[in-house]
């Protein structure tokens, strides 16, 4: 039909295309608006003619009832592209599992960076509106982090390319292969010589073999991958030590002492949710509290997992390298011979002896953005200490590409550049935003003549392409990929394509020529066919989304030449440097248009929606910058202009700039944030510049962070002692001025059902914000955008605040989680004047949204400003398909009125309902707050405190537990446990 | 009804400005006041009133832009919950005590000398009542909702929370409006009968005439006048106290350092009346200067006005004294951080600035040089209309803004909004003044009628 008709009349598809390009809610309104256009008339005619009445009948009934038909039929267009016709029947018997008003699980796997992480996704009636972890995957242990739990909104993101595109104009995926089927069958004659292929880091075996495909089919065809946030010099690390190309994963269960240098390992990476579990298992000295692990952070720039070190020293690179050489030394890793600084020193023999002392219980890690010489370091010193195959674990590589991706990216750029390129087709990604600098990868890319892009929405790079094709997100297509520890597990859609997109395997078999494949088909060859999976194996794997054996581990031996080698070329002249890393929240980019992430805070700043350069008080002393002034960052020919923030815990001499922002055409919510940092990198210079420049400007930028006081100004908020002053009862912090909670003339209220409760280990929360997320995706939580939140008025319903304590040089960074503490003398309750908020007689301190009036007063008087207002609508209710994300057993809140933490009420009220119905006791409901079953670090726990078996209960009579405030007589419900650390003797100051 | 023979010895008198100039007999009173109302409008008037219309129209236009954008308009955020609206709503309502003290209280006290201005007082409290009242509907997140408020019989059986001073505020506040309302109408009347027998146009006069109630001045008339004055005196006499008091509460039972002190009654009472005797001398002056009733509101009134100024003003700087005795008392970390904070923090200029009017300011009071020159006391009481309001803005914003938890400190400015509606309801007062200085006696006729015997005895004495 596309090409058959006549070429100024509207057909059917066009109209469908019509529909499609526009913005995924204007559906309807399109079309009307179509329904008025002389074209609309003029297709109702041709499509419905042997319904036409005879000329001049003028609108009669027949007429009306035709028009009424071709508006249905219309309707019907759009409706199909939610679901497929076929299953738009009314259930004649309803499906067991289908319960109006009950949510699915079902277990998928959520691919970032090339590894997937296991979730479990919550449908209700077919729509997918939660991401949670997978407790039965190794890389989740049911828990996750911020970017798993803000995918959802990806799903749903209204700027999400919605059909093929061709110049702009939406063409239908048989135009596409036709296209590509010319542009094939002319390479095929070259054996694809003028073919190429840029990939992200993939280790996923279904889409690896059909690239394997490509290659047979097109032998002189070259496929390259460049990812802007990659592991390359970890993997190019590993190849020194080992000789080899491997896949390193931890195993931080059995890791008593842990050294990061330059590295958050709980909280980036594919294994990060995975460690984070592991390490605070051994840190939750409120259940076990004789071992606990000891964490030692060297870094540059503060990271999550640096807060949570028992010693922490923030040392710029040059100073970092040599600490490790003389760590090595120290440690006695052969031919490495460097003295440690003066003043450094203890620090090196200490570590160093705390090392030694827990042979193969130790571990030593690098980040992906340490020199590659520092990372065959660091696998020697673990090799030194015992630790290959026991905390270091070596595998199989696993990853598709065994070259950097700024090399391959090189080779493609020259080829292109050398005109060798008929066909470019670019898969993910964002190259003409991301690509290093001196590629000038944008100029290279238009010498292909046809320029193919695969993305989720028309971004830097689409712009620049001929074709534009949507790719489906992983929540609507079948897939594969491997976990941390190479394990793999099946992506498994919850729901038909939204839009006219595609798999990624699926868009590669366009170029196998198997386009008529189904992505359920090439996944299901790789395993059934291939693997010879049977049919029973594969249903249990799809059920539990987990059950593949890790990669095998390989007998590596350390080459202590091959490393010494490379040490020697390790040392820096100390001075100025840049540190460019991947945003905290946002990534390299691929998360900007996800509002969600863009206002959940970074973790050390607290800024939200926008980078910018972080340095030291000192720092920037010695360069005349203030806070929020716009400097250039300048090196070589190349510079930046941004805004500073200064840091406490950043180390002297360098400034972070975190990637991912400045984006042009990331969508209504990405555009036109923060500051693009990536003219400064360079293949050579990815993560580390020297020789650099700064030019204060005078000018001043705004910066929205949501916590501007970082001094806890001797209130006794996150209390701390270590675990030799727990074993001897020190009342470390104590002070006499707390009021007895027992302290009132009035008898307490009797609490004869459930009794909730909350208790937070300090101990063991990195500050990963993953509550922070799984809060606002459960609780229907709006975003406010960074003019509002420089008003102060985020709606996040818990936070997690941040305080600086201690030496002003080597400052520590306290984390608190903080919502509603269901005081039980809740001074909000009292004065709200209508009764708006209220206490139950379970304790729980709720919201009456439709009574609430809005005066605020219950905001004023909460002293731990937990309360959240609507100052303006900020709930997005016009944009259609945002509404298929709440979660329907939360209201949406109005403007007007006042929210705040509920303890997931709605969760309550389920696990209350599920146990009388099934008359079994409560704990068995698995009744968790969203907040808990997010953290990584189980650091939250929630539950019915009249039961004395419950861990909330144990938590909460433990001698670490402690109300903040509770001098007010507010009582709260939520209590804390104490930070405990476990210092080293050797290093804690007399 | 002051006896010449009782009267205290002329020397006396002649020491203390008199509250009538001399030479009036109880016609020319009538004349003069009425004359206001009856002769033609003064040119000045229209422009007067044209400018409070267009004041009136700033505060149409930033209500109509909060009504349909929401309390966001405002600079209001979280820590800061409250801001402009809660100050002018505490600064309208206190400027109306001055009115309800003069009337009710000094009537019982039976001070003749507020004669001449308790009508115009009382005029100035309920409007400026109205104009409070304005600022806790409109500070509503969901204005359209306000009624939950009220005790409303309804099929949910759902009533407002009696222990919110919210609640008290409501019921204070709309008592307060009610009495002063039936007050200050019950003393128009007789004035009212006056006007419906002077005024020529006979449409108006019809007006004067349903208003006035059938008043013809007989004996059983002013009996039952006078009981019912008394007795709504006796009403209104309480609510000086307690209006300000309840709304002191809004505060005082919160639990932030800086609102949780119960030395705030008091202060704020005594707040009230010196903000109300500021604003009452502010209109006062350009008023009998512009309308030629020196005769009446004299020296001597504005004399005690400005000594009743000086008394509450000290109450108010003694309020200040203890709250900062108390917080180093106290021993609480968290009230002695409110004191620092207001003293060196970021709004350390509105306290100073307040120290500066409240305090610095009324000393000059104890002058009598300066209570005898206009602009002298002009000055002063545009200081503490000023100063008040600070005085607000302090308790409201620098409490809030750093409380409990240091992590939520934040900032607080007024929007382009917040001074729209503030500055649209000094519009809607000053409309208000203008309407009711044209249409009805701004000077009671016939309480001013009753001390002409002292007008005559001053003449004697010439």
């Amino acid at each position: 039909m596309t090409e058959s008709n006549p070429s100024g009349g509207l057909t059917m598809e066009k109209v469908r295309q019509r529909l499609q390009s526009g913005e995924g809610p204007a559906h309807w309104r399109s079309l009307d608006e179509l329904a008025q256009t002389d074209e609309f008339a003029e297709l109702v005619q041709r499509e419905f003619s042997h319904m036409l009445p005879l000329e001049g009948a003028g609108f009669d009934r027949r007429r009306f009832l035709q028009l009424m038909g071709a508006s249905m039929a219309m309707a019907g267009l759009s409706a199909c592209s939610l679901q497929p016709e076929e299953r738009i029947l009314p259930y004649r018997q309803q499906p067991e599992e289908i319960i109006p008003g009950k949510p699915l699980y079902y277990a998928s796997t959520h691919p970032r960076n090339g590894f997937g992480r296991g979730v479990l996704i919550e449908s209700h009636m077919g729509r997918p509106t939660r991401v949670e972890g997978n407790p039965d995957h190794a890389s989740s242990l049911g828990k996750t982090d911020i970017f798993d739990q803000a995918a959802i909104l990806g799903l749903y993101d209204p700027d999400r390319a919605q059909s093929v595109q061709y110049l702009g104009t939406p063409r239908s995926w048989e135009a596409l292969a036709e296209e590509m089927g010319n542009q094939l069958s002319a390479q095929e004659g070259l054996q694809g010589a003028g073919l190429r292929f840029l990939l992200q880091n993939t280790t996923s075996p279904t889409t690896i073999s059909m690239l394997e495909r490509i290659k047979e089919r097109f032998p002189q065809a070259t496929l390259h991958h460049y990812e802007a946030s990659n592991d390359d010099q970890a993997r190019q690390g590993s190849q020194i030590a080992f000789g080899q190309h491997v896949h390193v994963h931890y195993d931080l269960a059995e890791a008593d002492v842990i050294l990061t240098v330059d590295c958050d390992l709980l909280n980036d990476g594919p294994g990060a949710v995975r460690y984070t579990r592991d390490f605070a298992d051994g840190r939750r000295v409120v259940e076990d509290d004789h071992e606990m692990k000891r964490l030692y952070s060297v870094e540059s720039t503060p990271t999550n997992t640096g807060t949570l070190a028992d010693h922490r020293l923030a040392l710029a690179p040059a100073r970092l390298e040599s600490f490790m050489l003389a760590l090595a030394t120290a440690v006695g890793v052969p031919g490495v011979q460097a003295r440690p600084e003066a003043e450094l020193e203890n620090w090196v023999w200490a570590i160093a002896r705390d090392l030694g002392a827990h042979r193969g219980r130790s571990l030593v890690t690098a980040g992906d953005a340490c020199d590659p010489a520092l990372h065959a370091l660091v696998l020697a010193i673990n090799d030194r200490l015992g630790n290959i195959g026991q905390t270091v674990l070596v595998g199989d590589a696993v990853q598709a590409f065994e070259d950097s991706g700024t090399e391959s990216l090189a080779a493609l750029v020259d080829d292109l550049n050398a005109g060798k390129v008929d066909l470019l087709v670019v898969l993910g990604g964002n190259p003409v935003y991301d690509a290093p600098a001196e590629l000038d990868f944008l100029a290279a890319m238009q010498k292909a003549e046809t320029r193919v892009r695969v993305g989720h929405s028309f971004d830097e790079t689409g712009r620049w392409c001929q074709w534009q094709v949507p790719v489906s997100h992983w929540l609507e297509a079948w897939g594969d990929v491997r976990s941390h520890d190479g394990a793999t597990s099946l992506i498994q859609p919850l729901i038909e394509p939204l839009y006219r997109t595609r798999s990624l395997d699926q868009i590669l078999a366009l170029f196998t020529g198997d386009d008529a494949a189904s992505d359920y088909d090439l996944v299901r060859e790789t395993w059934i066919s291939r693997a010879q999976m049977s049919e029973k194996q594969w249903r249990r794997w799809l059920h539990d989304g987990s059950g593949q054996a890790s990669v095998a581990s390989l007998d590596v031996s350390v080459d202590t030449d091959r490393v010494r080698q490379a040490a020697s070329t390790l040392g820096r002249t100390p001075g100025l440097c840049v540190l460019l890393r991947p945003d905290p929240t946002i990534g390299t980019g691929e998360w900007a248009n996800n509002g969600w992430l863009q206002e959940c805070p970074k973790p050390h700043s607290r800024i939200t929606w926008d980078n910018a350069a972080l340095l030291s008080p000192r720092t920037a002393e010695s360069l005349g910058v203030s806070n929020e002034e716009m400097v250039r960052v300048s090196s070589g020919e190349r510079s930046v202009e941004l805004a500073c923030w200064i840091l406490p815990t950043q180390a002297d001499d360098t400034i972070t700039l975190h990637l991912g922002y400045g984006r042009t055409h990331a969508g209504h919510v990405g555009n036109g944030n923060g500051f693009d940092v990536n003219p400064l990198r360079t293949s050579q210079g990815q993560w580390l510049l020297e020789d650099i420049s700064v030019t204060p400007l005078g000018r001043r930028y705004r910066l929205a962070s949501t916590q501007l006081h970082a001094n806890m100004e001797g209130r006794e908020l996150v209390r701390t002692t270590t675990l030799a002053g727990m074993h001897h009862g020190d009342e470390h912090h104590e002070s006499g001025h707390h009021l007895n909670p027992d302290d009132s003339l009035m008898p307490g209220f009797e609490y004869d059902g459930y009794r909730w409760g909350m208790a937070i280990d300090l101990s063991t929360c990195s500050g990963c914000n993953a509550c922070v997320m799984a809060c606002q995706s459960e609780n229907n939580i709006g975003i406010v955008g960074k003019d509002e939140v420089l008003n102060g008025r985020e709606l996040h319903w818990m936070r997690i605040d941040r305080y600086f304590e201690g030496d002003p040089d080597q400052p520590s960074t306290y984390l608190q989680p903080v919502m509603c503490q269901h005081c039980e003398q809740a001074p909000c309750e009292v004065v709200c004047p209508v009764s708006a908020t209220v206490h139950t007689d379970e304790g729980l301190n709720t919201m009456a949204y439709n009574r609430c009036v809005g005066t605020r007063y219950c905001g004023n008087n909460c002293p731990y400003k937990v309360r959240r207002f609507n100052f303006y609508h900020y709930s997005d209710d016009t944009t259609e398909v945002l509404k298929l994300q709440r979660n329907p057993d939360v209201t949406v809140r109005h403007r007007g009125v006042m929210e705040k933490c509920s303890y997931c009420i709605q969760r309550i009220n389920h696990a209350k309902i599920e146990a009388s119905v099934k008359d079994m006791p409560l704990a068995e409901t698995g009744l968790v707050s969203a907040c808990q079953q997010a953290c990584p670090a189980g650091a939250i726990e929630f539950g019915d405190l009249n039961d004395p078996s419950a861990k909330v209960s144990q938590w909460q009579s433990s001698d670490l537990a402690y109300g903040i405030l509770t001098e007010l007589g507010t009582r709260p419900r939520t209590l804390y446990l104490k930070r405990v650390s476990n210092p080293n003797p050797e290093l804690v100051r007399s | 009804m002051p006896d010449a023979n009782a009267t205290p010895d002329a020397a006396k008198i002649l020491l203390r400005p008199p509250i009538i100039a001399a030479g009036h007999t109880p016609a020319t009173v009538t004349d003069k006041i009425s004359a206001v109302i009856t002769d033609a409008t003064p040119k000045w008037w229209y422009g007067g009133l044209g400018m409070s219309l267009s004041l009136l129209g700033i505060f149409a236009i930033s209500v109509a832009w909060l009504l349909f954008k929401g309390v966001g308009v405002w600079g209001i955020n979280n820590p800061v919950y409250w801001g402009f609206a809660i100050i002018n709503f505490v600064w309208w309502i206190g400027i109306g005590h001055a009115g309800t003290l003069i009337s009710a209280i000094l009537m019982l006290l039976k001070q003749d000398w507020r004669n001449s201005i308790n009508r115009f007082a009382e005029a100035m409290t309920i409007f400026a009542v109205a104009c409070a009242g304005v600022f806790p509907l409109l500070h509503l997140g969901r204005v359209w909702r306000f009624y939950y408020l009220l005790p409303i019989p309804n099929t949910f059986e759902l009533w407002p929370q009696f222990r919110s001073p919210l609640i008290w505020d409501v019921f204070a506040v709309t008592t307060y409006a009610l009495v002063s309302i039936l007050f200050w109408y019950v003393g128009l009347i007789p004035d009212l009968a006056t006007l419906r027998d002077r005024t020529k146009n006979r449409a108006v006069a019809s007006i004067y005439g349903i208003l006035a109630a059938g008043w013809r001045g007989s004996t059983k008339h002013w009996h039952q006048y006078e009981v019912a004055s008394m007795f709504l005196a006796g009403l209104a006499t309480p609510l000086v106290v307690s209006v300000h008091t309840v709304v002191s509460f809004d505060f005082a039972t919160g639990q932030l350092p800086g609102w949780h002190t119960t030395i705030f009654p008091p202060y704020f009472v005594a707040g009230a009346v010196f903000a109300g005797f500021a604003m009452v001398i502010t209109l006062t002056i350009p008023l009998r200067h512009l309308f030629g009733l020196q005769d009446f509101i004299t020296m001597r009134h504005m004399d005690n006005m400005a000594k009743v100024m000086l008394a509450t003003g000290l109450i108010v700087v003694y309020g200040y004294a203890v709250e900062l005795f108390i917080a180093w008392y106290s021993g609480s970390p968290y009230e002695q951080f409110m004191v620092i904070n207001r003293m060196t923090g970021p709004y350390k200029f509105a306290w100073y600035a307040l120290i500066l009017c409240n305090f610095l300011a009324v000393q000059f009071l104890w002058s009598s040089k300066v209570r005898g020159s206009l602009v002298g006391l002009f000055i002063v009481s545009m200081f503490v209309n000023v100063g008040m309001w600070l005085e607000r803005f302090v308790i409201v914003v620098t409490s809030l803004h750093r409380d409990f938890m240091p992590s939520s400190w934040g900032m607080y400015t007024g929007t382009i909004w917040d001074w729209g509606t503030y500055i649209g309801t000094i519009g809607l007062f000053l409309t208000l003044v203008f309407l009711f200085i044209r249409f009805l006696p701004m000077i009671s006729i016939f309480e001013m009628r009753m001390i002409v015997p002292e007008s005559a005895k001053l003449k004697k004495e010439h």
